[in-house]
């Protein structure tokens, strides 16, 4: 039996709930790992506007954990809430990342816990620091195993289906699936990359409002850096996910690049439109692109639309997801080379305002298009929930007072991302970094230059 | 001992686990804004918060790791109680929600706002009572088949009293608790005051949490005489918690051995607790689901075992260092 209804609202919340974690979720993965950076940066070069830069962003970093804590238990919950079909087939055969991911959040949480509240604790900063690596792994490590979930989704393995009845269930099969290598990589890479541009864009904001302080010159130079790194290894290994696509869910990357029938030689297709019958019109066409994307070679026959039941094709919207998140990827490779060789030529062009509000709009785009990502990876690979297996439409709850909780947790996601803005400029226009400078050299006696 | 057995074990292991440390910072939280309306709060507030910031968020995983492990041993629950449990369970993810963004906006960030940690500490009480209704509805009674879906009865559950005595001794629990554990974490900060004030609260608190277990036993045999029979066997489980629970009160009395009052109350709620898991097997949901009809494949069980034994050797350490920095560490814990 299926609750039309229920099966609409069950995907709006999940839609709300995960398009609202994946902000805070990016940044907890992310961030982690430029606070260790940065500490350890500032500990080598002796250098205190590192380490305060390490500080000041663990005063904002925990205001998101706690937040995204909450989120991520929504989330957890809302899958045996909202999907109790699917989570009770999935449970046979993916429950075991899933219950890793509580024991990588476990450790985090208590080496967090440890870290936040021993800062001037010990003599020795390097040991502060070592508190910091489990983390940064804890965060990583329950992306990846989230991760290993959803990349299930798309490519399910590891059992077979006998009459309905599950058979010989294999988990690790099941947790090293064909998507997991790419959607693995390009999850924890893209929240490293975004986690860098959000963290620039708040240095390039501080000097676009006139703070002259050389503490904010080091961190955009820093994060800019950092950004550049992720941002080329996101391209590269976008590239493969590209591959992954073609050969496991070829109609995902068929319906993201309306390829509607199947040749070789195939343009990749950026933006643009569909008319009536199809036609696809103002678009760029780069010639072969799809092909080399697809499978390596400019030849290469690419899987069109044309080889799948009606049915089973998500909707073709889902190319300005892919276009979004690719523009924007591109964009800030572009932006942070740029950034990076004006800082070692001296060019006075990256000091421009016009350069700075680029700047400062790279953290906001960044989440944008990790935004379009999980769209098109979440949408794209409707009609199905677990694809070949079972419908989204087979897997929702038949309960029917889910619109109530999708206005209950809309309320909610409002207050606490309101909240989040307001508590986190208003900590830090308090405490100003030249104040906080002042103040920490004061303690020390001014020792310290 | 099977498979089965082992996974429950576990799974009910750390559901207490998190209702000791959910208690005594629900509790905590209640108390906190109580004695903001008596105005009693520069002597609580600060050995309160010293002790929770830095660890609420390893409570709330508890929690995730507990539902996140019935899922994976026992998957047919998420039909049964996944289906049913929508309103309840989002409830209690708004209250979580109320607690959660008080650490984060007003104990990181600014703090302050009376309303705020009013609301906090309301949501102390309220969200044992949400969860408690699981508990509830474990009993069987609740839940009907309509076209092969299960379907909550509300009209039913909220006017049977089995309901309101479990939400009832959830609550007293908490305070009760709680009391217990910051009578005994004020006297190592050697701060007399809190001592006396928690002290009293505790003692306060003893009594109608006796009631009130006293009073579901009762309701239960109402309500589910089969259940009922089966916790009545295990009677000297329920007699030995009794007598752990006057010792605490004893030494709470005597205004002695706050610590080891505070080993005996765990050891007491343990007793019950256990008590009352076994007694409900081999039922999750009564009468609709088994241990072992919603048990998962072998292969998935033996590998969620290990990666449990694996897990647990990377936790106790870590939760070790936690605790030996924030609740045994004489120096953190007076605020030098």
């Amino acid at each position: 039996m299926i609750n039309e209804e229920s099966v609409f609202y069950s995907r709006v919340l999940t839609e709300t709930t995960l398009t609202f974690h994946i902000i805070y979720a990016t940044l907890g993965v992310g961030v982690p790992l430029m606070i260790m950076i940065a500490q350890w940066v500032g500990i080598k070069k002796n250098d205190e506007h590192y380490i305060l830069l390490a500080r000041r962003w663990t005063r904002g970093f925990v205001i998101t954990v706690a937040v995204g804590v909450v989120t991520g238990t929504a989330i957890g919950l809302q899958l045996s809430l909202l999907w109790p079909n699917f989570m009770e087939l999935a449970g046979h055969i993916i429950a075991l990342p899933l219950f890793m991911e509580t024991f990588a959040f476990f450790f985090e949480a208590i080496f967090l816990g440890i870290y936040l509240y021993t800062w001037d604790r010990f003599e020795n900063q390097k040991k502060h620091l070592l508190l910091l690596v489990p983390v940064a792994i804890g965060a990583s490590f329950s992306a990846v195993f989230i991760t290993i979930v959803n990349s299930f989704m798309n490519s399910p393995q590891g059992f077979d289906l006998v009459d309905g009845k599950l058979t010989n269930v294999n988990p690790l099969l099941a947790m090293f699936n064909p998507a997991m290598p790419t959607k693995v990589t390009h999850v924890v890479v893209t929240a490293y990359m975004t986690a860098a541009f959000v963290l620039a864009s708040i240095a390039a904001f501080r000097m676009l409002t006139g703070s002259k302080h050389v503490y904010h010159k080091k961190a955009l130079f820093f994060t800019m850096k950092l950004g550049l790194i992720f941002s080329i290894a996101t391209a590269v290994i976008g590239d493969f996910s590209g591959k992954f696509l073609a050969e496991y869910q070829p109609e995902k990357l068929a319906a993201a690049e309306w390829h509607f029938e199947t040749h070789g030689e195939a343009p990749l297709i950026m933006w643009g439109m569909l008319d009536e019958n199809k036609d696809i019109k103002y678009a760029i066409q780069i010639p072969f692109a799809l092909s080399i994307l697809a499978h390596w070679l400019p030849s290469a026959v690419v899987t069109g639309l044309d080889q799948f039941p009606e049915d089973e094709i998500p909707p073709l919207y889902i190319h300005y997801l892919f276009d979004t998140m690719v523009t924007i990827g591109m964009g800030l490779v572009v932006l942070s080379l740029i950034y990076w060789i004006g800082v070692k030529r001296g060019w006075a062009f990256i000091h421009s305002k016009f350069f700075l509000v680029l700047s400062v709009l790279s953290g906001p785009l960044s989440m944008l298009a990790i935004e379009a990502g999980w769209w098109l990876a979440e949408v794209g690979r409707q009609p199905w929930i677990l694809r070949g297996i079972m419908r989204t439409s087979e897997a929702a709850t038949t309960n029917n007072q889910v619109d109530l909780m999708l206005m209950l947790f809309c309320g909610l996601y409002i207050i606490l991302g309101i909240g989040t803005i307001v508590v986190m400029s208003r900590m830090f226009k308090r405490n100003p970094v030249e104040q906080e400078l002042k103040d920490r050299e004061m303690e020390k006696g001014g020792v310290q230059k | 001992m099977n498979l089965e057995i082992i996974g429950i074990s576990v799974l009910w292991t750390f559901l207490f686990g998190y209702i000791m440390i959910g208690s005594i910072d629900f509790g905590a939280s209640f108390f906190n804004a109580y004695s903001l309306i008596v105005e009693k709060q520069h002597i609580l507030t600060k050995i309160i918060q010293r002790y929770l910031s830095p660890v609420w968020e390893v409570t709330n995983v508890f929690l995730v790791f507990f539902f996140v492990g019935i899922i994976g041993f026992f998957p047919k629950t998420a039909f049964y109680y996944g289906t049913t449990l929508l309103v309840p369970i989002s409830i209690g993810v708004i209250l979580l929600a109320v607690r959660g963004s008080y650490y984060a906006f007003e104990t990181y960030g600014a703090r302050g706002h009376k309303g705020y940690a009013l609301l906090y500490g309301l949501s102390g009480l309220l969200l044992p009572a949400s969860l408690s209704i699981v508990l509830t509805i474990s009993e069987g009674g609740f839940i009907t088949m309509e076209n092969g879906a299960p379907v909550l009865d509300y009209w039913t559950l909220f006017t049977e009293p089995l309901t309101w005595a479990v939400v009832l001794l959830s609550v007293t629990a908490v305070l009760y608790i709680s009391a217990t554990f910051l009578t005994w974490y004020a006297n190592q900060a050697g701060d007399t005051e809190a001592t006396r004030l928690m002290r009293k609260y505790a003692l306060l608190w003893a009594f109608p949490l006796i009631i009130t277990a006293a009073g579901i036993i009762v309701e239960l045999r109402g309500h589910n005489p089969d259940h009922y029979e089966k916790l009545m066997n295990l009677w000297w489980m329920f007699a030995l918690s009794f007598i752990l629970f006057l010792l605490t009160v004893w030494f709470l009395w005597k205004k002695r051995n706050y610590g080891s009052a505070f080993i005996l109350l765990v050891i007491q709620f343990a007793l019950a607790f256990f008590g009352y898991g076994i007694s409900h097997y081999p039922y999750l949901l009564y009468p609709h689901l088994t241990l072992y009809d919603s048990f998962t494949n072998h292969a998935m069980a033996i590998s969620l075992i290990v990666a449990f034994i694996l897990g647990f050797c990377l936790l106790v350490p870590s939760l070790y260092l936690l605790l030996k920095l924030f609740l045994f560490n004489k120096q953190y814990v007076s605020g030098k």
